[in-house]
């Protein structure tokens, strides 16, 4: 009789819980069968009609319909909330397509780049990177670096003067003359910074523009290290396959000077527009330091050698990123610097 | 500088067969930087004298003419346009192209195709044509430098020339012209003679320089002339050499085409002489009409102050004591080493003519160049600084060419004026020395061999290098080791990398504040700018800069490219403005920049006459216009701040005084007392004159103050771990009052449990009484150690409404 009820009620329930559509159809169910006056709990309260001695197995017949009916209604509100999540994030579905919605990011000067890009090469070389006053001593620009009163390099056309003794600094080597003066040694840096020429604007001058200056000095510096470090150099900045060139050239206050060129970074050294047909840019100069240089910084020339390389930054900068006019880096076009 | 390769090859014979490229790669590796090279025969083919036999009329046109000419081994029929071949003409010697060949350019001496212009038999209106009768422009050349070439036809040849020669060779085209760089301490090399006997250096062969022989009849040059120097400063040699019985004449035709290969028009043979000499020995010199010196004598010496000197290009200089002159016994006849005077000038008329070859200060020479605006080849040569040997070996030479030339009789003798020999530079020979400072191991009898090649002497005794004089950019160890390090070959010297002891690389740590504000300022939005250093002293106006601010003293530029570029910024916002403008007028919206650049604080010297550097601070400048305000600016700095460690409190002081700010939009940046630098709205009327037409913000910070509270060590402080108690106030406050001082009195009150403060509301309007703002605030308290009780939030509570009161700040009912 209790054992015809119990499986009448379980099956009842089987049937409700198949046919719910929504969670809350399921907890009705709940309510109607398990809850305080649900059938269920109807069915445990009649216990007290039958006999003592068939109360547990009754008992035990009622828990199990109850196991029975918990796990039917657990598994349909699974069943029902994944169905639930399923069509709510349907509903969500949003069109990935839609534009990115980003805090836009500034960017730095492409001559930034190019020098951080410089500076992560010398730097890992165990270079210092030092800076120098840009309106600088006459004697620091000139006369400390061999190039004496009346050297045309000197002349006017090519320097501003501030007065007979203060100009603006020609070129970044004046800071090789302030580092040696300091007289720690060894000495490895570089020394980036702004430099001044006369010259009129155009595509490919500035009167301010960009140098980088580097210096090694240590007992036995020669003019083969000079070599190796500037071909690591290109290769780390240009490219592994990068190869180097090192023509004579004359500067005063290196000597042996020369000129270094690097193959082609487009054409890889068959000759384009890029190198006008040349297969070679050339991108420094360089040299070992002039003894007579050592010698004015109070650094005897038979004990230390170095060598010393000055970079022109936007020629790098230009290089690199295909720039094909120079004012574009002064203009600061924001179309311009979005591109870097 | 320029040469001819042939007149190269003429001096260094081992090198005849080399060709053009190898030739400009070399050079250029041993130190002659060669620019670039013209073939002068390019596209000239198969162009050879012809006889004109018979010209006859054109049967169908009037302008052309049927002829028949002899091109050695045939007879050519040829249809020709040009006005100077004319019907009955005959046993002329014309260049003709013969039919396969090819011609440089078309008779117009316009540019030259690319491939040249190939010539064809064809026909003409009905008449068949083999060939083409050429034109000096046709050949790629033009009348300057061939003087004899009609001006609208063709080229004639002299009557006596053979038929079928090769006309490239006849006209001295088969040749290349190089184009190089000489390095201005190589003044030997500015001239053919340097860059052959470099070239014969270069290649490893022999130099065969002009053999100069002596030259002169029996009379004596010191009869004729007497030489004074009175500047020895100013000139260290003077030679003059004297040539009567002048017979002015064309130049041979081999030095013509040297000379036009040079880019020097052919004029008469004394003209030509001086010209191919300086060319060849790079020594410029000078002749005067004979006659027209006053007392036969030669003076050198300064000009007076105010002297009037007429040179002989007509125009009239006034002189002053630091220009040295050639004067005769009684007047200025020349402006020393620059342009010879008007008043002694050779003319057709002249018999007899002092040659001189002479030395003078290079300085000098470029500074009164300089300072009378001109500028000749002869001073463009002196101001380099030239070898006093080389005046008399160059007059020497010159005379001889007169002579071969048979250009007048040259006189015996020279009146030569030296007084200070200059002495052979000696240098000891260090082998190892050179080894060590390249990184080598050449052989000392290897670099012996590159020494001869130069042409310095080695003496074993004394181990001493004696340098020849025209090499006077070699005075110690490191020059030698640098002939060595370019004969044997830059590129041959090994690879290595400094060995020795390890260096600390790295950046400084003004740098990282430096990077830190970049990285700030690009994580904001901005991009970075760079503008000019130097600016117009209008900025200041422009930037309504009072007239006594001090930022009105600046560093000036004495020499600057125009007023736009004179004085150095002291202020750092105008180039950023000018950006911002440059991008606003473009119609680039929301555009936001920053810049990291120096400004210039001269010392309170007058800036002009200062010996002291100025200040180069570094100013780390922002500007926007389009989305954002003042707060956005703040929150820039703010988080700048942060980054670099300043993690006190920031105060704003809107008293700041920046005269191109909007007045009631603007602070001052202070930290722990100190300015920082200050922010605000761009100023209606300056946004106006910058052309900028939307609401613009700036903000300047100082980075050498930055960095003196700047820090980049961490420490962790702990995670709360007592409960914090928030209140929330809400205030009436007068509109004056600035929120600072309520959070001053928050602080102030608040006691040490004060965690934080918040604003969270700020309201004015309809709800609020006339002159009073709405401010909110939520006011966190929390302990360290213990959760806090009821009064330990109330009292404090209590202070500060009280205190705020005081101000005439009301909690709003």
């Amino acid at each position: 009789m209790m054992k015809e009820k119990l499986e009448e009620i379980r099956e009842k329930a089987a049937g409700q819980i198949g046919q719910v559509q929504d969670l809350e159809g399921l907890n009705q169910i709940r309510v109607t069968i398990l809850g305080k006056k649900g059938e269920l709990t109807g069915v445990l309260k009649s216990m007290r009609d039958v006999a003592p001695q068939d109360r547990p197995a009754v008992g035990k017949m009622v828990n199990e319909t109850r196991a029975q009916i918990e796990a039917a209604l657990e598994e349909a509100r699974k069943k029902l909330a994944a169905r639930a999540l399923d069509a709510k994030m349907k509903a969500e579905t949003i069109d990935v397509t839609l534009p990115a919605r980003s805090g836009k990011l500034g960017h730095s000067h492409p001559n930034t780049l190019a020098l951080d890009e410089v500076k992560r090469i010398f730097v890992g070389m165990g270079y210092e990177v030092v800076d120098g006053p840009e309106v600088e001593y006459d004697y620091y620009n000139f006369e400390a670096l061999n190039i004496p009163a009346n050297h045309p390099a000197k002349d006017e056309q090519d320097t501003f003067y501030i007065n007979d003794k203060i100009l603006l600094r020609t070129q970044t080597s004046p800071v090789q003359v302030r580092q040696m003066e300091r007289g720690k040694l060894p000495i490895r840096m570089i020394a980036p910074g702004r430099v001044y020429r006369a010259d009129e604007v155009d595509a490919t001058h500035s009167p301010c523009f960009h140098q980088i200056e580097g210096m090694v000095i240590d007992k036995g510096i020669t003019f083969a290290d000079l070599k190796g470090t500037l071909a690591e150099f290109a290769k780390q900045l240009f490219g592994p396959d990068t190869k180097v060139k090192f023509r004579p050239h004359h500067f005063p206050f290196t000597e042996p000077s020369a000129e270094c060129d690097v193959t082609c970074f487009k054409c890889h050294g068959k000759g384009c527009r890029m190198c006008k047909g040349e297969g070679w840019i050339e991108i420094l100069g360089c040299g070992m330091i002039h003894p007579h240089v050592l010698e004015m910084s109070g650094i005897d020339p038979n004990v230390y050698s170095g060598f010393a390389f000055g970079i022109g930054l936007e020629r790098i900068a230009l290089l690199k990123d295909e720039i094909d006019d120079m004012r574009l880096l002064y203009e600061n076009d924001i179309r311009f610097l979005d591109q870097f | 500088m320029v040469t001819s390769l042939n007149w190269i090859k003429a001096l260094v014979p081992g090198i005849k067969d080399v060709q053009e490229h190898e030739f400009r790669d070399a050079m250029t590796m041993s130190g002659t930087k060669v620019e670039g090279y013209t073939v002068l025969n390019k596209n000239l083919e198969r162009i050879v004298v012809g006889e004109i036999l018979s010209v006859e009329k054109h049967p169908h046109a009037d302008h052309l003419v049927v002829c028949q000419v002899n091109v050695g081994d045939h007879t050519a029929q040829i249809v020709t346009g040009a006005p100077n071949i004319t019907v009955g003409m005959s046993g002329v010697k014309v260049p003709v192209c013969l039919p396969g060949g090819k011609v440089a350019g078309g008779h117009d001496g316009g540019p030259m195709p690319e491939d040249g212009i190939r010539i064809e038999s064809g026909e003409l209106r009905g008449v068949k044509s083999d060939g083409m009768m050429c034109s000096i422009e046709e050949m790629g050349s033009n009348r300057e430098f061939y003087p004899d070439a009609p001006e609208n036809g063709i080229y004639i040849f002299p009557a006596d020339t053979k038929v079928g020669e090769d006309v490239p060779a006849l006209l001295g085209l088969n040749d290349a012209v190089f184009e190089y760089e000489i390095t201005n301490n190589r003044v030997d090399c500015y001239s053919i003679l340097g860059v052959a006997r470099e070239a014969a250096a270069t290649f490893d062969t022999k130099f065969v320089p002009p053999v100069v022989k002596p030259t002169g009849n029996d009379q004596n040059a010191a009869d004729f002339i007497q030489v004074e120097i009175k500047a020895s400063d100013l000139c260290s040699r003077y030679i003059g050499r004297v040539v009567t019985n002048i017979r002015l004449a064309p130049s041979p035709l081999w030095m013509q085409h040297r000379l036009m290969t040079c880019g020097i028009r052919p004029i008469n043979n004394i003209v030509d002489i001086t010209n191919y000499v300086m060319e060849e020995y790079g020594q410029p010199m000078h002749a005067y009409d004979y006659d027209t010196i006053a007392g036969h004598k030669i003076i050198v010496r300064r000009a007076t102050d105010g002297d009037k000197f007429a040179t002989l290009d007509g125009k009239e200089h006034i002189l002053d004591h630091d220009c040295l002159m050639i004067c005769d016994g009684e007047k200025e006849i020349g402006l020393a080493g620059i342009m010879g005077g008007q008043n002694s000038m050779i003319t057709d008329d002249v018999k007899t003519m002092l040659f001189e070859a002479a030395t003078f200060d290079g300085t000098n020479i470029r500074k009164t160049s300089k300072r009378l605006g001109l500028r000749t080849d002869a001073s463009g040569m002196f101001e380099k600084g030239l070898d006093p040997e080389l005046a008399e070996e160059a007059i020497n030479r010159a005379c001889q060419l007169i002579e071969e030339l048979d250009a007048g009789d040259v006189v015996g003798g020279k009146v030569d004026v030296y007084p200070v020999h200059k002495e052979k530079v000696q240098i000891p020979f260090e082998p190892d020395k050179y080894n060590a400072l390249l990184g080598t191991d050449i052989d000392p009898e290897t670099m012996l061999g590159y020494f001869r090649r130069i042409e310095a002497q080695y003496d074993k005794a004394t181990n001493m290098l004696t340098i020849p004089t025209f090499r006077q950019d070699l005075k110690g160890m490191a020059d030698m080791a640098e002939e060595v390090a370019r004969f044997y070959g830059y590129q041959k010297i090994p690879t290595t990398l400094p060995k020795g002891a390890t260096t600390m690389g790295g950046i400084s740590f003004k740098q990282r504040v430096q990077d830190k504000a970049l990285e700030t300022a690009e994580f904001c939005g901005f991009s970075q700018a760079m503008t000019y250093s130097f600016e117009s002293p209008k900025v200041f106006d422009k930037l309504r800069i009072p007239a006594d601010s001090p930022l009105r003293t600046c560093v000036k530029i004495s020499n600057p490219l125009g007023e736009d570029f004179s004085i150095m910024r002291t202020l750092p916002v105008n180039g950023l403005l000018n950006s911002l403008s440059i991008n606003f007028n473009r119609r680039n919206e929301n555009v936001k920049l920053f810049e990291l650049a120096k400004v210039y604080i001269p010392d309170k010297d007058d800036p002009t006459t200062s010996e002291k550097l100025p200040d180069e601070r570094i100013e780390f400048t922002l500007g926007f216009y389009g989305q954002g305000d003042f707060y956005d600016m703040k929150g820039v700095i703010e988080e700048f701040f942060q980054e670099t460690g300043l993690r006190d409190r920031i105060s704003y002081d809107p008293e700041a005084g920046i005269p191109f700010l909007h007045p009631g939009r603007q602070a001052a940046v202070y930290y722990h007392g100190e300015k920082m630098g200050y922010l605000g709205e761009l100023h209606p009327l300056v946004a106006e004159s910058y052309r900028i037409g939307q609401r613009c913000y700036l903000a300047v910070i100082d980075l050498p103050e930055v960095t003196k509270f700047a820090t980049f060590d961490r420490r962790y402080t702990g995670i709360a771990n007592f409960p914090a108690v928030s209140r929330d106030i809400s205030l009436v406050v007068p509109k004056n009052i600035l929120v600072a001082q309520i959070e001053d009195v928050i602080r102030e009150q608040g006691g040490e449990n004060v965690e934080s403060y918040r604003l969270f509301d700020i309201y004015e309007g309809s709800q609020i009484t006339e002159g009073y703002k709405s401010v909110a605030y939520t006011i966190t308290f929390r302990a360290k150690d213990h959760t806090l009780e009821d009064k330990e939030v109330s009292v404090p509570m209590d202070r500060i409404v009280k205190a705020l009161a005081e101000l005439g700040i009301e909690l709003r009912k």
